[in-house]
């Protein structure tokens, strides 16, 4: 088995410039161009909030330069309402699906998981390629609607019907925005189903001799359970888009029931139903949520366990809870429509297992913490980043205990509550775990080490500046502050202005604080001292090849495992540890097997 | 460095509770029959997940704290009773916490969406359009007007789509900006959508749900306190989102008749 799809993984090495750096087949060079894009996106998506930020704290402020991208939508530079919407959709929009989805899966799942199973590659490279392509497309097609029409749909990142279907009338953005937010989102899963399909087969195919699935790393765990779950969730929804589309351009009725009047013309649509879309939505969007931060915990354990030099308390534990944490959360979508109109007793049927998943969960963060007891903690870049992770795991999660349960979502529901909520939790906590892994996989990818100082640094601007937006937002929304408002009108929010003031002070700051991230990724690839093979005395197999790995992975090799993924703690010729790789016999207290 | 790092995760926690413990930002004054037990469901649950808070981020801290760069001789140690007695432990506590919440959670929501309304609870209809409300009631004769969308038309005010000339039911009908109801009077609200998904949620009435359009919903309360209440949309529904409001005003029954006579007059 690991021979003949160890044959099937090989090819031979590009010769020319185009094949080697731009259509690869290489599966560490479409890690590294998934996490370009993720990285170029999360700067677009960062300065549109930083926009959005300084909209809510000064409605009548002048954004310098932001009439070049919009004369209609910012005259002389004063954002308009509409385009306080589109820019809204276009941050959540990217955000969700350009950074959070592909830099911790497709981007470190892309480079690490051949290596961390011992392939030389995934088995189905050009399939891997085209992933990578079809989705450079996807944010091509999302970025073009800036440009075309009207501008972007301004329909939020969850293009809820009919508000998506009913064309250019409802809005601005609402008719070629739209249709183009549909075709780039559509894309974008076709290259994540792609992706999934390749990660699945190489978990299950492509693993050396000696490495059964326990002794997979529990990152390599987490991006073969997060591609079980983009192969579902992404299926579901391509087609609800494809029908919007539909709708759009050829009369369709998949979302629009009939009687509706917009701007006084009656829409010639009949016999749709606009919950079927948030049906379908929330079907993947709920699964989304993990398929963001699974890949964060599955990271994350994986450089806790170096910095703290000894295994979890549980691998296989930790296993079973994101597998349990993915499988619930099919179950549990309903709850983003506690008050949408469904009927009211699926409400509790949503709601029990949305309580539920809180166990797994609440054992994860256990294992964490409990854990570092009697560990031997090594501070670095990444510790912190992955120690931060947990503590805005907690922060973001206790907050979904609230919006787990109907009767109180009736107050927080659609308040900055929930903003609060997820961006801690799939924002933040999986943005950590993407600087974590970072800081830890970096000096493997470029093979040179990056500044620690500045690492720090961004650390703990980040660390604190996040605190200082996010928990907030928590108390706008106990007060019943509305999300989605482009200036706050109403009698009742006129006292929490100033709190919004200084949330974007904060949001400044922090968001200058990444700066210093990209400073320091672009000087250490270039600048950057020369990176030792293991550098941070870790075990895995990614840890046994050379900084930056050859073309092949392990240089002709085939490596055999002979051990648990993290042997810490033991007395071998290297020091307090043995690599997988190692056919050094130590004993170990650790050994689940 | 680590030392710094597990003060400022206790800081952090301390800072974002008091908030909290002081009351600072509570919901206003429920004024509603029902809305207690929201507010009971939603303190007993800030103080299980308040706890959860404080205690896994104190406990980070500390474990940073105490196990960061230790000496040369420090020995490994797994926490006594390892992941089962964890796992234990969570299944225990947190199953109990789901379990108490849930069971308990149920009484709220069922007030207002499980029970049916009384049978002499006053109809008032809502149409939601962007970017404004309009509300209806039905007249003397207690009957509302049929919906005819063909033939809606903002300038000429017939916001509903009456049919004034053929149609003797909707010509009593009173269509306002603004509602009003008596105070101590259960409301049977009747929720239609005229575009796209908007929502209608009034803080002090506990109250929240979505218009979908296509599909006609209500809703019921009653409401205990005289006053004016702003009622805000919290579907996203185009450019005009942040400004579709109106106001609610809790009368008493006289001064709410009197109102609906005066309104009458206007239509």
């Amino acid at each position: 088995m690991h021979d003949v799809a160890a044959h099937a993984a090989h090819h031979a090495p590009p010769t020319s410039f185009i094949r080697k750096h731009v259509f690869s087949l290489d599966h560490k060079v479409i890690g590294k161009q998934y996490y370009a894009l993720a990285l170029v996106a999360a700067v677009c998506g960062m300065i549109l909030s930083w926009m959005m930020r300084i909209h809510l704290g000064w409605t009548n402020a002048a954004i310098p330069g932001l009439q070049w991208l919009s004369s209609t939508g910012a005259p002389g530079g004063v954002m308009t309402p509409e385009y306080y919407l589109q820019l809204m959709t276009m941050h959540g929009t990217i955000m969700v699906f350009f950074v959070l989805t592909t830099a911790p899966f497709a981007a470190f799942g892309n480079f690490f998981l051949p290596i961390q199973v011992g392939a030389e590659d995934m088995p189905f490279p050009r399939i891997n390629m085209s992933s990578f392509w079809v989705t450079f497309v996807a944010f091509l097609v999302l970025m073009s609607s800036f440009f075309v029409g009207d501008g972007p749909t301004l329909g939020g990142w969850t293009q809820y019907a009919p508000l998506n279907a009913v064309g250019s009338g409802a809005g601005p953005g609402q008719g070629l925005g739209v249709v183009l937010w549909m075709t780039s989102i559509a894309l974008f899963c076709v290259g994540q189903l792609l992706g999934s399909l390749n990660f699945i087969t190489t978990t299950l195919d492509l693993r050396v001799k000696g490495m059964s699935l326990m002794r997979l790393p529990l990152s390599a765990w987490a991006w073969f359970i997060t591609s079980c779950m983009g192969l579902t969730a992404f299926a579901v929804l391509m087609p609800a888009c494809i029908l919007a589309i539909l709708d759009h351009v050829a009369g369709t009725s998949f979302f629009v029931p009939s009687g509706l009047v917009v701007s006084d013309q009656l829409v010639p649509h009949s016999g749709g139903s606009t919950l079927l879309w948030q049906h379908l939505f929330w079907f993947f969007g709920h699964p989304e949520v993990y398929i963001a931060i699974v890949p964060g915990i599955g990271i994350v354990s994986h450089i806790l366990i170096t910095s703290m030099r000894k295994p979890m308390l549980s691998q296989r534990v930790l296993i079973y809870c994101m597998g349990a944490l993915a499988v619930l959360s099919y179950m549990v979508y309903g709850h983003h429509m506690f008050v949408s109109g469904m009927n009211p007793f699926s409400s509790l049927a949503f709601s029990f297992p949305t309580l539920v998943i809180t166990i797994p969960a609440t054992i994860t963060v256990l294992i964490w913490v409990f854990s570092l007891y009697g560990s031997k903690l090594r501070i670095t870049s990444a510790s912190l980043f992955a120690l931060g992770f947990v503590s805005m795991f907690v922060s973001g999660g206790v907050s979904g205990f609230f919006l787990a349960q109907p009767s109180i979502d009736i107050m927080l529901h659609a308040t900055y509550f929930v903003v609060g909520h997820f961006h801690m939790v799939m924002g933040v906590a999986a943005m950590f775990g993407i600087f974590a892994g970072t800081y830890f996989w970096f000096p493997k990818m470029a093979g040179r080490m990056m500044d620690e100082t500045l690492g720090k640094i961004h650390f703990w601007l980040s660390f604190a500046g996040t605190y200082c937006i996010f928990m907030p937002f928590h108390y706008l929304g106990m007060v019943g502050n509305v999300r989605r408002y482009s200036t706050f009108t109403d009698d009742y929010l006129q006292p929490l202005i100033p709190v919004h003031k200084l949330i974007t002070i904060a949001a400044l700051i922090t968001g200058a604080a990444q700066l210093v991230f990209v400073y320091n990724l672009i000087h250490s690839r270039f600048w950057g001292k020369p990176a030792p093979d293991n550098p941070w005395e870790a075990t895995s197999l990614e840890w046994s090849t050379a900084s930056p790995p050859p073309f092949d992975n392990f240089g002709g090799q085939h490596p055999v495992v002979y051990h648990d993924p993290y042997q810490y703690g033991v007395q071998s010729s290297v020091g307090d540890y043995v690599m997988q790789a190692s056919p050094e016999q130590v004993k170990t207290e650790h050994d689940e097997k | 460095m680590a030392k710094f790092f597990a003060v400022t995760i206790i800081v952090i926690a301390i800072l974002s509770a008091i908030p909290i413990l002081r009351h600072t930002w509570d919901a206003p004054e429920d004024i509603s029959t029902h809305g207690h037990l929201i507010d009971e469901q939603m303190s007993e649950t800030m103080a299980e997940a308040g706890i959860a808070f404080l205690a896994a981020q104190f406990l980070l801290a500390i474990f940073i704290w105490k196990y960061s760069n230790p000496g040369p001789n420090a020995k490994l140690k797994n926490f006594p009773g390892g992941a089962t007695g964890l796992v234990i432990a969570a299944f225990l506590v947190v199953g109990i916490e789901v379990l108490a919440l849930g069971i308990f959670g149920v009484k709220a929501w069922a007030d207002v969406y499980l029970t049916p309304p009384s049978a002499n609870a006053m109809p008032i209809q809502v149409q939601a359009g962007q970017f404004a409300f309009y509300f209806r009631y039905p007249g003397p004769d207690g009957t509302f007007g049929a919906l005819h969308p063909e033939l809606i038309n903002e300038s000429t005010q017939n916001y509903y789509g009456l049919d004034l000339d053929h149609d003797p039911d909707a010509k009593d009908d009173i269509v306002t900006a603004e509602m009003a109801i008596p105070v101590n009077k259960e409301i049977h609200l009747l929720m239609h959508a005229k575009d796209v998904g908007h929502s209608f949620y009034v803080r002090e009435l506990r109250v929240q749900q979505d218009f979908v359009p296509g599909l006609d919903l209500s809703l019921h309360f009653t409401a205990t306190k005289i006053g004016k209440y702003e009622i805000v949309c919290t579907q996203l529904c185009g450019l005009g989102h942040y400004n579709m409001k109106a106001y609610l005003e809790v009368m008493s029954q006289q001064d709410f008749d009197d109102w609906l006579k005066k309104e009458a007059a206007l239509q």
